[in-house]
Formats: C-alpha cells, sequence, structure tokens
C-alpha cells in the first residue's frame, strides 16, 4: 500500500510537469499546426534560469522560479517572433527550425554551465516529506501537482472567459476562418508561444526540485512524452492534455515499478504509436 | 453599373496546380453581383483569392484601393464580409461566441442580426455544430451583418438547404442587398433570377461572360453553353 | 569544355576518392595528417557513410515528401543486428551483413507498413514513436544483448583480416566509397524509375496521385523500404568504421542530424544530401578538435562558449539554412544565377509582369 501511494504520488507528480510542457505544446500545435520540437528546449532554458537565478543570483527559491518562468516565457516569444512567423508560409520549415533551435539551445547551456547534471538548491520548506496513507512522499511532488493544477485553472480561464481565449479555441478548429473575420490571428499565435513558453519553463523550474538536479537535456529527454501526452489528449485541448498528463505519468511510474526497468517508458512510446494508428484524426484531422 | 470591386486577370496556382487562369469580374456597386459557372469553374477560388486565403496574382480594386498584396484580416477590415462555401462556423464554440468572434464595430449590430433570425437569439447558447444546416447558414450570413461591411461575399449559401430555408436565405441576401452590395456565388438559378442583377460566369478558371444576369437566363442557347443547364442540377423553385 | 567538365565531374571525383589512400598530399586545415594517413582516410570514410546515409534519408524527405522523425533506427538495426549475428549468432562477416541488411528491410517493411496509415505530421510521430521505442530497447540492454551504454564491440575474429587494424583502414574507406556509389546509383535509378515519378508526384500533391487511380500508400512504402535498406547498409559500414556498435546510433539526436544534413545539402537535389552528409560529419569532427584547441580557449567567453559546442553551430547553421537559404546549398548556384537574371532583367525591362507565384 505504501508503495502504492508513494508510486501514485510519484506518478502524479511526473504527470503534473508533462502537463506543463503539453499544455503549450498542445496548444501551439492545435492553433499553428507548428509540432514545436524546441519546445523540451524551452523547459530547460527555464530550469537553468531559475537555478542561476537561486545560486548565482542570490534569489530566494520563491523568486528564482517567476525568474526563471518569465526568461522562458521571453525565449519562448523570441522563437516565434524571430523564427516561427517568418516561415508563416512554410509549415514545414517551421518545424524544421524549431528542430534546429532545439538542438543548439541545450548545446548552448551545456557550454556555459557544463553537461553534468547540476544539484538545484531545495529551499526547506519544499525538501521535507509528508505521511500520506502510511506512505512517506516527498513535498516537492504536492508542488508540482499544485503548480499543475494552477496553470489548468488559469488556461481554462483564460479559454473560456478572454476574447483571445476566444480566438484560440476557433483557431484550433479553423485558422484561415478567423483571419475571414478579420482578426489577425498571428497576434494569438505570439500569445500561445507566451503561453506555452512560461507553462513549459515554469515546469523545468520545478523539474529541478522534482528531480533535485539538472542537466542540459532534460527538457529534450521529456518531450517525447510531452508528444505522447498530446495526441492521447487531443491537439489543442487543455483539458484533454491534462488527463493525458495523468495517465502517462502514472502509467510510467507503475510500469517501471512493477515491470522491467524502461518497459515503463517503453510501453508509453509504443502508446503513442498505437493511438496515431488507431485515431489518426485526434492528430491531424486538420492538417489532411 | 458603378464598380466597386474590380478584379483583373486573377491568377492561383495551388501545389503546382493553375486553379485561375485570368479571371476578370466586376461587382457592382449596389445590388447582388452573381458569379456563375458549372462545378470546378474556380467560383470558390476566386472568392477564396478576393478574400485572400489563397496566394493569387492579378489586380484586385476594391472602392479605389489596392486590396491583391493585403492579408486576409486586412481584407475583411476594408470591410468585406465572407460566408464561405463550407459556412466556416465553429463547431466546438456558442452561436453566441460564434457572433463575438465576428465583431469589428464599436456597436455590432445585434438589432438588426436577431431581427431577421430571431431562432440565433433563442439558440444563443447552443453550441453551433448541433445547429442544423440551415441555421448554420444563418450563423454565417448573420456574421457578415454584425458589421457595417460595404461589400459582402456569400459562396453558396442555399448549398444542401431545404426549399423553404432557401427561400428564408434568399429572402434574408435580397433585404441585405438592399444597403449592401452583395457578390453571391450560387448554382441555384431561379434564386439568381430572382435576386441577381449583374453576373459573371466561370469556366475552366477563366472568365466567360460577364452581363445582365437575367439577360444571360433568359437566353437559353447562352445559359446552356456557359452554365450546362439542365445537365447537372435541377434548380428548386423559389418563390418570390 | 564546361559541359565535359558538367558531365564528368562526378567521375573525375570518383577516381581522386578512389585513389586518395595513396596520396600523401597534405591539406592543412581540413585534415591533420596527409590525406592517405589512416586518420585521415577514417575520417573521409565516415563523412562518406553520413553522405551515403543523408542520402538514402532524402528519398524519403526530399523525393516522396514523407518527413521521417525515425529514420536512425534502421541505421541501428543494420549496425546491431550485424554486429550481434556475429557475435550471438557466430556468423562470418559477409553474412552478418547480409542479415543485418535483411532485418533493417524487414522491419523497415513491417513498421512503413504501419506509419505509413498516417499522413502528415501523424506519420513524423508514429515513425519517432517507434525509433525511441528502439532507441529504449537498445538502452535497456535486454538479455545483455546490446551492452546499454557501453555498446557491443564488433568480434575481430569473424572479421576477414583485410577489415582489421589500422594498416588497413585504405580497405574500409574503400569500403565506404562503394556504400556511396550504390546509394547514389540506387537512389538515381528508384528515383528516375516509373516509381520514381510517383514518388515526386506524391511529394508535389498527393491527392492528385490519387485521382491517377493510384494508391501513394504502396508507393511510399516502397520508399520508405528501401531508405531503410540503404539506411542498414550504411550501418554495416559503419560498424566496420568504428568497430562496434554503441546507442548513439539508435536516438533520435541520430535522426535529427540526418535531417540537418539534407536540409543543410539540398533536400531532393542529387548532390545535396551527399554534401551535406559530408560538410556535417566533417564539420562536427573539426569543431569538436576547434572546441579543444587553443586559439578558442583565449577568446573571452561570449564567443568561446557557443564555438565550443558544435551542436549549438549546427543547429543554429540549421536554422540559418532553413530561413535564407530554403533548398539548401545545393540549390544555391542556381538562386543566385536567378537573382542575377533578376536584377539584369529589372534593368532593361520597365514593367517586368508578375509570374504566377
Amino acid at each position: 500500500m505504501n508503495t502504492v501511494v508513494l508510486l501514485a504520488c510519484t506518478g502524479l507528480g511526473l504527470g503534473a510537469l508533462y502537463f506543463l510542457v503539453a499544455s503549450g505544446l498542445s496548444l501551439i500545435f492545435g492553433l499553428m499546426d507548428v509540432l514545436n520540437f524546441a519546445h523540451g528546449a524551452l523547459l530547460s532554458v527555464g530550469a537553468y534560469a531559475a537555478w542561476w537565478a537561486a545560486t548565482d543570483g542570490g534569489l530566494g527559491f520563491w523568486l528564482a522560479v517567476p525568474f526563471g518562468t518569465a526568461v522562458g516565457t521571453a525565449a519562448s516569444v523570441l522563437l516565434e517572433l524571430a523564427l516561427i512567423r517568418p516561415l508563416y508560409a512554410r509549415p514545414r520549415d517551421q518545424i524544421l527550425a524549431t528542430v534546429g533551435v532545439g538542438l543548439a539551445l541545450p548545446a548552448l547551456i551545456m557550454g556555459i554551465w557544463g553537461a553534468d547534471a547540476r544539484p538545484f538548491p531545495q529551499p526547506e520548506s519544499l525538501s521535507g516529506t509528508v505521511r500520506l496513507l502510511g506512505a512517506t512522499v516527498p513535498v516537492n511532488r504536492f508542488v508540482l501537482m499544485a503548480a499543475a493544477l494552477i496553470v489548468l485553472v488559469l488556461l481554462r480561464l483564460f479559454l473560456a472567459k478572454t476574447r483571445y481565449g476566444l480566438i484560440v479555441r476557433a483557431g484550433v478548429e479553423d485558422r484561415a476562418m478567423v483571419t475571414a473575420l478579420g482578426i489577425d490571428v498571428r497576434k494569438a499565435f505570439t500569445l500561445v508561444f507566451a503561453i506555452g513558453g512560461a507553462a513549459a519553463s515554469l515546469g523545468g523550474a520545478l523539474a529541478g526540485l522534482y528531480f533535485g538536479s539538472l542537466n542540459p537535456g532534460q527538457g529534450t529527454g521529456l518531450l517525447i512524452f510531452a508528444f505522447v501526452v498530446v495526441v492521447m489528449g487531443g491537439m489543442g485541448s487543455v483539458t484533454g492534455a491534462a488527463v493525458a498528463s495523468v495517465g502517462v505519468g502514472l502509467v510510467q511510474q507503475f510500469a517501471n515499478y512493477y515491470t522491467a526497468a524502461g518497459l515503463g517508458d517503453l510501453s508509453v512510446v509504443v502508446l503513442l504509436a498505437v493511438l496515431l494508428l488507431v485515431k489518426p484524426r485526434g492528430l491531424t484531422g486538420r492538417l489532411a | 453599373m458603378t464598380t466597386l470591386l474590380a478584379v483583373r486577370d486573377l491568377r492561383v496556382v495551388i501545389d503546382g496546380l493553375h486553379i485561375l487562369h485570368g479571371v476578370d469580374l466586376d461587382v457592382a456597386a449596389t445590388g447582388v453581383t452573381a458569379l456563375l459557372g458549372r462545378n470546378g469553374a474556380g467560383k470558390t477560388t476566386t472568392v477564396k483569392a478576393v478574400m485572400g486565403l489563397v496566394p493569387r496574382t492579378g489586380s484586385l480594386v476594391f472602392d479605389g484601393a489596392d486590396i491583391g498584396r493585403l492579408p486576409t484580416h486586412l481584407v475583411v477590415r476594408r470591410g468585406i464580409g465572407y460566408a464561405p462555401e463550407d459556412r466556416g462556423i465553429f463547431a466546438g464554440l456558442s452561436v453566441a461566441e460564434n457572433l463575438r468572434l465576428a465583431e469589428r464595430d464599436s456597436a455590432p449590430a445585434y438589432d438588426l442580426v436577431f431581427e431577421l433570425f430571431p431562432e440565433l437569439k433563442q439558440r444563443h447558447k447552443q453550441a453551433a455544430g448541433t445547429l442544423s444546416g440551415g441555421q448554420q447558414q444563418m450563423v454565417a450570413i448573420a456574421r457578415t451583418l454584425l458589421n457595417g461591411n460595404r461589400l459582402i461575399i456569400a459562396d453558396e449559401p442555399t448549398k444542401g438547404l431545404a426549399p423553404k430555408i432557401v427561400t428564408e436565405v434568399a429572402d434574408v441576401l435580397a433585404r441585405a442587398a438592399e444597403t449592401v452590395p452583395v457578390l453571391l456565388v450560387e448554382q441555384n438559378l431561379a434564386l439568381v433570377r430572382r435576386v441577381a442583377g449583374h453576373c459573371a460566369v466561370l469556366a475552366d478558371g477563366r472568365t466567360a461572360h460577364q452581363g445582365d444576369a437575367r439577360e444571360l437566363l433568359a437566353d437559353e442557347d447562352a445559359a446552356r453553353r456557359l452554365l450546362g443547364v439542365g445537365s447537372h442540377r435541377p434548380a428548386p423553385e423559389v418563390t418570390s | 569544355m564546361t559541359t565535359h567538365l558538367k558531365r564528368w565531374w562526378p567521375l573525375a571525383l570518383l577516381l581522386v576518392l578512389l585513389i586518395a589512400p595513396y596520396s600523401t598530399l597534405p591539406l592543412p586545415g581540413l585534415l591533420d595528417g596527409p590525406l592517405g594517413s589512416p586518420g585521415s582516410l577514417q575520417l573521409i570514410a565516415l563523412c562518406l557513410v553520413y553522405g551515403g546515409l543523408a542520402t538514402g534519408y532524402d528519398l524519403l524527405l526530399g523525393r516522396t515528401g514523407l518527413l521521417s522523425f525515425g529514420h536512425a533506427l534502421y541505421f541501428a538495426t543494420g549496425l546491431y543486428a550485424t554486429d550481434l549475428a556475429m557475435l550471438e549468432l557466430g556468423l562470418g562477416f559477409v553474412p552478418a551483413a547480409v542479415f543485418g541488411i535483411a532485418c533493417s528491410i524487414a522491419l523497415a517493411l513491417l513498421l512503413g507498413s504501419v506509419s505509413l496509415r498516417v499522413t502528415g505530421i501523424g506519420f513524423s510521430m508514429v515513425t519517432l514513436a517507434f525509433a525511441q521505442a528502439g532507441a529504449i530497447l537498445v538502452q535497456r540492454n535486454p538479455g545483455g544483448l546490446t551492452g546499454g551504454e557501453e555498446g557491443r564491440s564488433a568480434p575481430a575474429e569473424h572479421l576477414p583480416d583485410a577489415l582489421i587494424g589500422i594498416q588497413n583502414t585504405a580497405n574500409l574507406y574503400w569500403i565506404a566509397v562503394l556504400y556511396l556509389v550504390v546509394t547514389l546509383a540506387v537512389v538515381q535509378w528508384t528515383v528516375s524509375s516509373p516509381t520514381g515519378r510517383i514518388w515526386a508526384g506524391i511529394r508535389e500533391n498527393e491527392r492528385r496521385v490519387e485521382v491517377l487511380g493510384l494508391r501513394p500508400y504502396g508507393f511510399k512504402l516502397v520508399a520508405f523500404t528501401v531508405a531503410g535498406g540503404l539506411a542498414g547498409a550504411g550501418g554495416v559500414v559503419y560498424l566496420l568504421l568504428t568497430g562496434g556498435a554503441t546507442p548513439q546510433a539508435a536516438s533520435s539526436d541520430a535522426t535529427l542530424a540526418l535531417l540537418v544534413m539534407v536540409v543543410l545539402g539540398g533536400s531532393g537535389t542529387r548532390w545535396g544530401p551527399l554534401l551535406g552528409g559530408v560538410l556535417y560529419t566533417w564539420a562536427a569532427h573539426r569543431l569538436g578538435d576547434l572546441a579543444n584547441s587553443e586559439s578558442i580557449a583565449e577568446l573571452p567567453s561570449v564567443l568561446r562558449v557557443p564555438l565550443s559546442q558544435p551542436l549549438f553551430l549546427l543547429g543554429t547553421l540549421f536554422v540559418a539554412v532553413v530561413y535564407l537559404l530554403p533548398g539548401g546549398l545545393a540549390r544555391l548556384p542556381a538562386r543566385l544565377r536567378a537573382g542575377r537574371a533578376a536584377r539584369a532583367a529589372e534593368g532593361s525591362v520597365t514593367a517586368v509582369p508578375e509570374g504566377a507565384a
């Protein structure tokens, strides 16, 4: 029982991390048809910015996290404005450009801070454990879950209540028609990149807490699982991404623990292929 | 005839396929201008090219200004309302949200819209995807009427609708055309005869004929030659 | 004269490549040792193998318009299957190589028939998922077969004597040249065959091919399988060159590297992918050396840090090519000519009629 609770909490924490990456990925893909291969790199940017702020910068953890998020958001907006937007008429090249950025950014981080994992400073208030149903669960799992929940609620409010949320929802359905109503949909593009970058880099800052350390390849390693979540949850669907994140995180943890190590990762990846084959429309409906 | 929109030598190439090779079209500054032609003649592509929804070359002059290089949203902001062929409804959004998205003016003409389509007011909160085809078409036309447009482009607004609804849509278009010029793509020739003044006929991506719509439809030979009347689609009766 | 040059330069280049091991020509800056030295031959051979791999990959990307993110899987299959056939089954090198290539073809046929059921970005992601599954498998070392992180060395006792040892580098080099020539020939032959013309049609507009009454699926599967087989053969040569199989070969980075090579050189052109593969591989090696060199170490950190990361430079270069040089290096001369022609035309004619874009 203790193990199950711990595994469940760890899986949910991981799922929360996936959600922070996948929600933005899903919105970006849903609205723009851009599969953002640089999204994992944005997570790393947020992680290293937060880590730098918390160590060299001398900011406390609670300031370092927003700092990392802000840097990641800025990087994401810059990516959209400088690279994605000029390639608007060339969708495949947009994807290729994000591939290039996804290679270059982690390499740059590696150049500056080295390839080795760096310990992430844990604030005392979050480094302890909690007794839950007989299990000893690290507090940071709950921090991630709370962060993901807050992001989920904020995203849903944004989508339901604001004009830009309306534009994003409509754009996911039919981008061309949104422009045919006189709306400059490119502003929404920049906005979803900002939102996606913010969520991913927040995830990066908190990933340091979850894993205890950070390395340049962390974000890219998480990206494939975020892809699984996006496909499972349905493109452009934030709630779908949330449900899928929880599912993937839990399946992975339990399968890795109760079967051979690595089988959980494998099963999730195979799940991606199976899902795409069973319901290709779920992803490519509008691309056709 | 005063021309509001003058299209000259409009060409469209998509994926290496030449779809339009030189369309000329004058849209009258008043009343309904009909854009006719058989299936695949290039009517929808012409309209999309005017809207900037497909890459195009050629000259597009709207009310004296060149709009041939404008992106779609700026074409619309010049005052062109567009109801596309497939209606372009956002199925997951409510009727109210579909309309709200189309708002450009500070005081959108909801009074007019709900007077013409009282049903839309009742179904305000319903997801647009669950509406009937006719109701969806009402949403599409309502979106063009919300703003003070200077031209409305309606692409086959009666396609796939029951005869009774066709009449209703025709009534609305006729009424709208009293104040705003309309460019109407239509296969229903009875409807065209009822509402259209000027018309242009496309064939194989080119303009084959321009002139008065009723004159053309009265000339059986020309109508058969240009439109293949009777060979592809019987026109349902429209009571006027 | 120039037309002769145009027609015969590939043959001349091939001759130069073939006799390179007999040359003591020093190429400072390009290579560390003289042309015929084992170190230089090894690097050139690696460049040529990647040139061939990129050429094979472009059968999908540039010729058929399929963006696969899982090509490394078939490369790694050829590499590991050949190695394991020697290690575990005790086969000699030639039967093992045949086995390895057959495994690649079979896997490409199997996974291709599944992946190609989806189109567009869905296809890209399915291929990515399969390749990632392969990468995880290789990493996890099932049954001690793949050797996990360490990989497995090729068994010297199963290899012909002529392929072992530094003194025989030239033989490996010639095998790499042979692989490249075969790949170029296969690609050239298939692309100019009736099937190749259908591939071009699929790349331009898949629906139009369907309208002609043809099913694109079968043609795409042929492209996928041929490309998979070529990648597997590349894996065999790579095994000889590097003396073992390591999990990096299966990683998604390996596929991305192929993608960068193809786009850099010029997707859909005859020589572009080769050019890109050679340049990328050479640059990755030289940049790695450069990163450790003294001239870099003395630079201020703003310059030193980015310059010391080959992947950063290559990633940035890739973005620059995508952005500034669509069509890659191979189309650069044509673009320059077109640019000059356009400027000349503008000078002489006042109104240039706008062509259909």
